[in-house]
């Protein structure tokens, strides 16, 4: 396992945590090497949103080890302290600055100095604004720039999203359901975005919709009552027993 | 571009407003023959210098809850202590003038038999350290409790609630005779102010002046603050915390900032208050006062900056005619006019003022504008 360690970009093992004596997270492992997309599949409850909190340092683990680039212990650091090492996260909920522009929630989102004194001397760059418009198109957000949070769509917001979390230029993403709410179109175009920026980053998505996932085509990693159940393709996955009984079969 | 301009035209209608009240105000007062329709009394220069001061404290407060969701019903607090800051050196200045002829205590402390001043009094007879106290005690006090609140990640009702605690332990403490700081008199009978005699219309309309300049860099520095980035992650942590957590941002250090910079500027306006209304005792702590300013704030137009300090200055031209004419319906009115100002004005007599503003105008040119991420910062606060 410790080899194992050393090339991996996220590294979970033996994770446990508990919630008034309801185990969560049961004994959890899970390995991503550098540049890899994981597609994480399970039932409601199985523990996929806690797992993220607990690699995202909002939730402390009772047990196991939490590694990030083979040895930073991220159990030591909390949620600013993670973001800062590049971890990146999107919510299940979607989750913008509502009273902001989509241009300034870029901004905000952008990799530079998160100190007190820093931002309150920061003036927006040439280099800041080039990569605003950059992601803007990336995100087809262009024609929305100066529209308020707020007034975007569930689906857009998904977008400004993670057009946000790709501002902070993180090592590794945690996307939780990028599709809900979305339209099949827009759904398709995710799973297309996701697979331009794969490679570059690490990529962890948790997502219900099974085309979405067949889409990525990537591994799948079966969650259920917080503990691993299947890991594989998704064809693999999907002829799983155990799988069809607790998730697919439903 | 969206990033919003340090003086936009609602700053700079505001500022000329503080401008034309810091000339037309001491001038009415001294220039003008007693007896005209200009002339002010001199009791007239100095309540409205309180209103001034009491619109910075209500800047400060909005600085914290309407830019960052901080809502301190504890601000009261670091007014009262500098207040108090102001109020010691006042003191020290009665000097062997007192009623008890001591050449350096204070007649409390004669009263109480004391025979030196309490190591916490020393340097308070030189100006330049009370003024340094004013805005280092209320500063290092938010600091060390913000310190411990935003680092526990104490938020919302249970923040608001410590706040008041703060401001009640105080109130008892200042009862206190054995405090040292007048007990249940305060401190008062003050005489004069470097020199000049706070009784003279030149000193009130000094202060007068001072407490509109106060105002005016108190709003200058708001401003600087929330057209910066930093405001606009203060915003941030206000509108989605977590958020802002996850994208790097150590929301503890953010809020610990402006809640410091907030109860300096607090203390600033206490010491500005204490000369001209000639009295500071503990009733300033009392939790009822710091909830007021919420009102104060409320009413106004939370999250404007402008919009504070008018409903600073409104509230409190208000209580002055209602407590001289029917004091006993001053809570019920103040209350009702929170609750209608809720309902219908969420956004405060000046957010109120400006939608209908713009309404207007829209409605002059016959055109369309969408709306857009400047005007909708500032003009909605969230929760
Ligand atoms: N902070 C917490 N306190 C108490 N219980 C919690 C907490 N966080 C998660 N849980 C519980 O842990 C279990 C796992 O929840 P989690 O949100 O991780 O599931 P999920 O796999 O993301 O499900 P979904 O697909 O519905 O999003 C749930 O039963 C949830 O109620
Ligand atoms: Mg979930």
């Amino acid at each position: 396992m410790v080899r194992q360690a050393a090339n991996s970009m996220l590294y979970l093992d033996g994770v446990s945590i508990s919630f008034d004596g309801f185990r969560a997270i049961n004994g959890l492992s899970l390995v991503m090497a550098p540049g890899e997309m994981r597609a994480v599949i399970g039932p409601n409850g199985a523990g996929k949103t806690t797992m993220m909190d607990i690699i995202t340092g909002k939730t402390r683990p009772d047990a196991g080890d939490v590694l990030f680039a083979g040895e930073i212990d991220l159990t030591r650091h909390d949620e600013a302290g993670i973001a800062r090492l590049g971890i990146g996260r999107k919510f299940q909920k979607p989750t913008v600055f509502e009273t902001h522009s989509v241009e300034d929630n870029l901004l905000l989102a952008l990799k530079g100095r998160r100190g007190v004194f820093d931002v309150l001397r920061a003036r927006r760059t040439a280099a800041e604004s080039a990569r605003i418009d950059e992601l803007l198109d990336l995100i087809g957000l262009e024609p929305r720039r100066r529209d308020l949070g707020a007034d975007l769509g569930h689906g857009q917001k998904q977008w400004l999203e993670i057009g946000m979390l790709l501002a902070q230029d993180p090592k590794v993403l945690l996307i939780d359901e990028p599709a809900a709410g979305m339209t099949d179109a827009e759904t398709a175009q995710t799973a297309a975005l996701l697979r331009r920026i794969a490679g570059e980053h690490t990529i962890m998505v948790v997502e219900h919709d099974m085309d979405f996932v067949r889409a990525l085509g990537v591994k799948v990693t079966v969650l259920h009552e917080g503990t691993v159940i299947a890991e594989g393709s998704i064809d693999h996955v999907s002829a799983d027993p155990r799988v069809v009984e607790v998730y697919l079969g439903r | 571009m969206t990033a919003p301009r340090l003086l936009d035209t609602r700053s700079v209608v505001f500022l000329t407003l503080i401008a034309v009240a810091a000339v037309a105000v001491p001038m009415a007062n001294l220039a003008a023959e007693p007896g005209s329709a200009l002339h002010l009394s001199s009791f007239a220069v100095s309540l409205f210098g309180k209103y001034l001061t009491y619109a910075l404290l209500a800047l400060s407060v909005d600085l914290i809850w309407g830019y960052c969701g901080i809502l301190s019903l504890g601000h009261g607090a670091f007014f009262a202590l500098g207040g108090y800051a102001m109020g010691m050196h006042l003191m020290r200045e009665i000097g062997p003038r007192g009623v008890y002829a001591h050449p350096v205590l204070p007649d409390f402390m004669v009263f109480l038999n004391w025979d030196a001043l309490p190591w916490y009094w020393w340097g308070f007879d030189m100006f330049w350290f009370a003024c340094l106290m004013v805005v280092l005690v209320p500063g290092a006090l938010a600091f060390v409790f913000g310190w411990l609140a935003f680092r526990s990640r104490v938020t919302g009702v249970y923040l608001s609630i410590i706040t008041q605690a703060l401001t009640y332990a105080l109130m008892l403490a200042f009862f206190r005779n054995d405090m040292g700081f007048g007990g249940n008199n305060g401190l008062t009978d003050f005489k004069d102010l470097l020199g000049f005699s706070l009784q003279s219309d030149a000193t009130r309309a000094g202060l007068f002046v001072a407490s509109a300049l106060a105002l005016a860099a108190g709003f200058l520095i708001c401003r600087f603050i929330v057209t910066s980035r930093l405001g606009q992650v203060l915003v941030s942590i206000r509108d989605a915390e977590a958020r802002a957590r996850f994208l790097g941002y150590r929301v503890e250090s953010y809020k610990l900032f402006v809640f410091t910079i907030s109860a300096m500027m607090a203390g600033v306006a206490g010491a500005l208050y204490v000369p001209q209304v000639g009295i500071i005792n503990p009733g300033e702590f009392s939790p009822a006062n710091s909830i007021e300013i919420v009102i104060w704030v409320a009413v106004g137009g939370r999250g404007l900056l402008a919009g504070a300090a008018l409903g600073a200055i409104l509230v409190n031209a208000a209580k002055t005619l209602l407590t001289g004419w029917a004091p006993e319906i001053w809570l019920f009115f103040l209350g009702g006019v929170f609750v209608l100002v809720t309902i219908f004005l969420p956004r405060g007599v000046l957010g109120g003022l400006t939608a209908a503003g713009d309404r207007l105008g829209r409605r002059r040119r016959r055109e369309y504008r969408p709306r857009t991420a400047t005007s909708g910062r500032t003009t909605q606060p969230a929760e």
